[in-house]
């Protein structure tokens, strides 16, 4: 009986995020005959993909203690970038590049003022998202970028079903798991955030894992802003504003903990797709675009407060807990 | 029934999932004593009074006050009818002056809500002056010690007319001039009638200031006397259940060559001109008051805090240490006194609290080998008996005992040759005491070596080789175990002696 709860309760703590998303997609498929088409879903997906890429990178942030709010500008000002170089005549491998080394070079001015200068990530991001943000305008003087030509493949393109966002989004998301499951960084970034003076005593060189893990984040905002100018074929200095705060959003809804040390990157991957079936899911039955809004707030603060409430059970079974008791002693 | 009893529970009984807490209690305080509380970690000794204050319900059993039925739903309610109770860790906000601390969750306002700063400055100086404390209404907390806070605490209560006052572990962090001082206070207090539950791990201190002890065992009273028909041994035999030989259980280990020897070691404004060595086999002691710069020494020779001049020589080698994993690599670790700051990182599995120190030994050939994690983490767990669930248990649902045995693993995974303990056995009970020490002594017994720092000195006297005694900053004495005594100790470590003068 007591096995069993037990059970239960780690199984749920565990999979319930992939049961809600299961849950989600029975009901949607039901809801709505275009949902289940294979092109609805493709949509979806390649949709998903550029602000998904940056939820793994924030889930990384998120489980070591910071986060990023300079996602959705530096992704901006990555493709800009690449889209400009492109455009004078680098080749695509090239344009990549340059769009990804962007977004490491902003990511680690960002790390320099966090973990060199100690500024709390929340205000150091906060200025590099209006420091890339002006950046962008300023290098574009304010004009997209149009006609990119080839440049679209990557993100307009198709390898059989599957659009290629789609497989560079299957495979970050599968980097972000083996990073956190199988790399001696991913188990550090636990102990960074879970608690930083314990890191440090155990031996842990947190400036490295800090410096690491943004520019791994700047990897990721690199390469979503490369998928994103291809897919509109354009570059756009103004473009994904607010991303960061859907990718925070599927990291939220997918369990990543802001307390931090606690987060996975199934979790995000389940968290980004019960936001894009939803949204979906509203578009295809119409509801009005304001209401989305509402909605979509709405299932952060139910899961935010889902995640506490949680954590407050487990924090209360702990104090009162016995939880050893005495071992069998046979010395006399 | 006696009528002077303030407080009686019965047949209190409480169940958290997989565990009963509380067993049928039976337990009475009577009016203006010291009622002591002992009883191993998980005895169930703070959950009856987490019941007694509110925080938990009781699954069955009742409450009475005055020998009135009450029933206690909240710690507001608890207050209300006059129980107070004074956590073993405080909580407090550094930044708040004493009279905001003192009226906290009580300030006077007037009808539009508007606080009365007057009259809270006014009652808080009177309270201050009544009960003999020197510092002014204004003072900030952060600049107040832990007794002196603790202090406070104990002042609030009483101005909230409390008649029952609950202390946890009151003595766990504090010198023991400050220790004397509180029991001066709980003296005043039971002579104006307040009741006063008091827990503790320190068996002599129990025995200085109890009027009735009652001990837990797993959830039961095992045992509930005045004072003067129990001792110390029937005590611990009482709560372990079974008799402990010896408290501190020492054996000899072959004392071999320098195994750290430290010269001038200096850090500007902290400490200076520390010297000491510790062979092969030897546990050596530091003793010294609280702020005498023991902790901060262990911190610099680990790395964690910068050293501004002095060497380092590990076996006989000379070594730089930089930052903790210098020192980790030349063999040495340290056990930190706030398990809770610089030790478990607390929302992790025991397992992963425990590999983290060394990845390498998990973590290669490109993933992670989770069956060697587990086979390692459970041989290691199975030689320091830690006892938890599962490997992937929280840490932070174990009990400090466990905690502090799990985090001994974490460091015996890297095989070290000298093992710094700050404070090793704070807050744990006497079973987890003694396995730690009995660690140490097969530690040791392998021709390595322990440093451990101490504000018990039965403990160090029990278990050392030699003692160095510290005293503002700098080492004031070195005593072999023939010449150990609680009062030379003392003598150095309050700087009226100094080993110059000895020798």
């Amino acid at each position: 009986m007591d096995f069993r709860s037990n059970f239960w309760s780690t199984f749920k703590k565990k999979y319930s995020i992939y049961m809600i998303l299961t849950i989600l997609f029975v009901v949607c498929s039901f809801a709505n005959e275009n949902f289940l088409s294979v092109n609805n879903l493709t949509n979806i997906s390649r949709q998903l993909a550029v602000t998904t890429i940056l939820a793994f990178g924030e889930t990384m942030l998120i489980i070591s203690g910071m986060l990023d709010l300079s996602a959705g500008s530096v992704l901006a000002l990555s493709g800009v970038f690449s889209v400009y170089v492109y455009k004078n005549g680098a080749s695509l491998l090239v344009a990549v590049l340059v769009g990804i080394l962007t977004g490491i070079i902003c990511n680690l001015i960002n790390v320099l003022m966090i973990s060199t200068f100690k500024a709390p990530p929340f205000i150091a991001t906060l200025s590099m998202m209006t420091m890339a943000r002006g950046l962008a305008l300023l290098f574009t003087k304010g004009q997209n970028i149009l006609q990119l030509g080839d440049y679209v493949i990557l993100g307009q393109g198709s390898i059989g079903v599957i659009p290629i966002p789609v497989i560079f989004l299957a495979a970050i998301a599968v980097l972000t798991w083996y990073i956190l499951n199988h790399t001696r960084f991913g188990r550090s970034l636990y102990a960074v955030g879970g608690n930083e003076e314990a890191a440090i005593a155990s031996g842990i060189n947190v400036h490295k894992v800090k410096y690491l893990a943004f520019v791994i984040n700047g990897i990721f905002v690199g390469l979503a802003g490369v998928l994103f100018m291809s897919r509109v074929n354009a570059g756009l200095p103004n473009g994904a504003i607010n991303y960061e705060f859907t990718a925070l959003t599927a990291a939220i809804i997918g369990g990543t903990s802001f307390s931090g040390g606690i987060g996975t990157a199934g979790g995000t991957l389940a968290g980004a797709f019960i936001v894009g079936f939803l949204d979906n899911i509203m578009n295809l039955t119409n509801v009005d675009s304001y209401v989305q809004q509402i909605i979509r707030g709405a299932i952060i603060a139910f899961a935010v407060i889902y995640d506490i409430r949680s954590k407050n059970k487990r924090t209360k079974s702990m104090l009162g807990r016995i939880e050893d008791k005495q071992p069998e002693k046979k010395t006399a | 029934m006696e009528t002077n009893i303030k407080l009686r529970v019965s047949q209190i009984e409480k169940s958290f999932p997989g565990v009963k807490a509380l067993d049928k209690i039976d337990f009475a305080v009577k009016k203006g004593t010291v009622h002591v509380l002992c009883g191993e970690n998980g005895a169930g000794k703070s959950t009856l009074m987490k019941i007694i204050n509110g925080i938990y319900q009781p699954d069955s059993g009742q409450i009475f006050i005055d020998e009135k039925p009450v029933k206690i739903n909240n710690p507001m309610q608890a207050k209300n009818l006059g129980i107070s109770m004074i956590f073993q860790e405080l909580n407090y906000v550094p930044e708040m002056t004493v009279e905001e601390n003192v009226f906290l969750g009580n300030l006077p306002v007037n009808k539009f809500g508007k606080v009365n700063w007057k009259e809270v400055r006014e009652r808080t100086k009177a309270l201050l002056e009544a009960e003999n404390l020197p510092y002014s209404p204004t003072t900030l907390l952060k600049d107040l010690t832990v007794s002196d806070i603790q202090m406070l605490e104990i002042i609030k209560a009483v101005s909230n007319k409390s008649e029952i006052i609950i202390m946890d572990e009151p003595t766990s962090a504090i010198t023991l001039k400050e220790v004397e001082k509180l029991f001066q206070k709980i003296r005043e207090l039971k002579a104006r009638g307040v009741s006063i539950i008091y827990i503790s791990h320190k068996l002599d201190e129990i025995f200085q200031i109890a009027d009735e002890i009652t001990v837990f065992r797993d959830g039961t009273v095992v045992d509930s006397r005045p004072k003067d028909q129990l001792d110390i041994e029937t005590v611990i035999s009482l709560m372990v259940g079974r008799k402990l030989t010896n408290t501190y259980p020492k054996e000899e280990a072959p004392i071999g060559e320098n195994l750290l020897e430290v010269e001038n070691l200096n850090s500007t404004g902290v400490f200076y001109d520390v010297n000491f060595h510790v062979k092969k086999g030897e546990i050596v002691g530091f003793a010294g008051l609280v702020g005498a710069g023991r902790t901060e020494v262990m911190r610099a020779l680990f790395g964690l805090d910068p050293i501004t001049s002095g060497n380092v020589k590990i076996k006989g080698k000379k070594v730089n240490i930089k930052k903790v994993k210098d020192s980790i690599e030349n063999g040495m670790v340290m056990l930190s006194e706030d398990r809770r700051r610089y030790g478990i990182i607390p929302m992790r599995s025991v397992k992963e609290n425990t590999t983290i120190s060394d990845l390498k030994k998990v973590f290669y050939r490109f993933r992670n080998h989770s069956n060697v994690e587990r086979k390692i983490v459970s041989e290691m767990f199975k030689t320091l008996k830690v006892k938890t669930p599962t490997l992937e248990t929280v840490i932070a649902s174990l009990s400090g005992g466990n905690q502090q045995k799990v985090l001994l693993a974490k460091w015996m995974l890297r095989n070290p040759d000298i093992l710094i303990l700050d404070e090793p056995t704070r807050g744990i009970d006497v079973g987890a005491k003694y396995e730690i020490y009995k660690l140490m002594n097969g530690f040791v017994q392998e021709g390595k070596a322990v440093i451990m720092v101490s504000s018990e000195l039965p403990e160090l006297i029990g278990m050392c080789d030699r003692i160095y005694v510290m005293s503002k900053g700098t080492i004031t004495g070195e005593l072999k175990r023939e010449e150990f005594s609680q009062e030379l100790i003392m003598k150095y470590a309050t700087g009226t002696l100094t080993s110059n003068e000895v020798k």
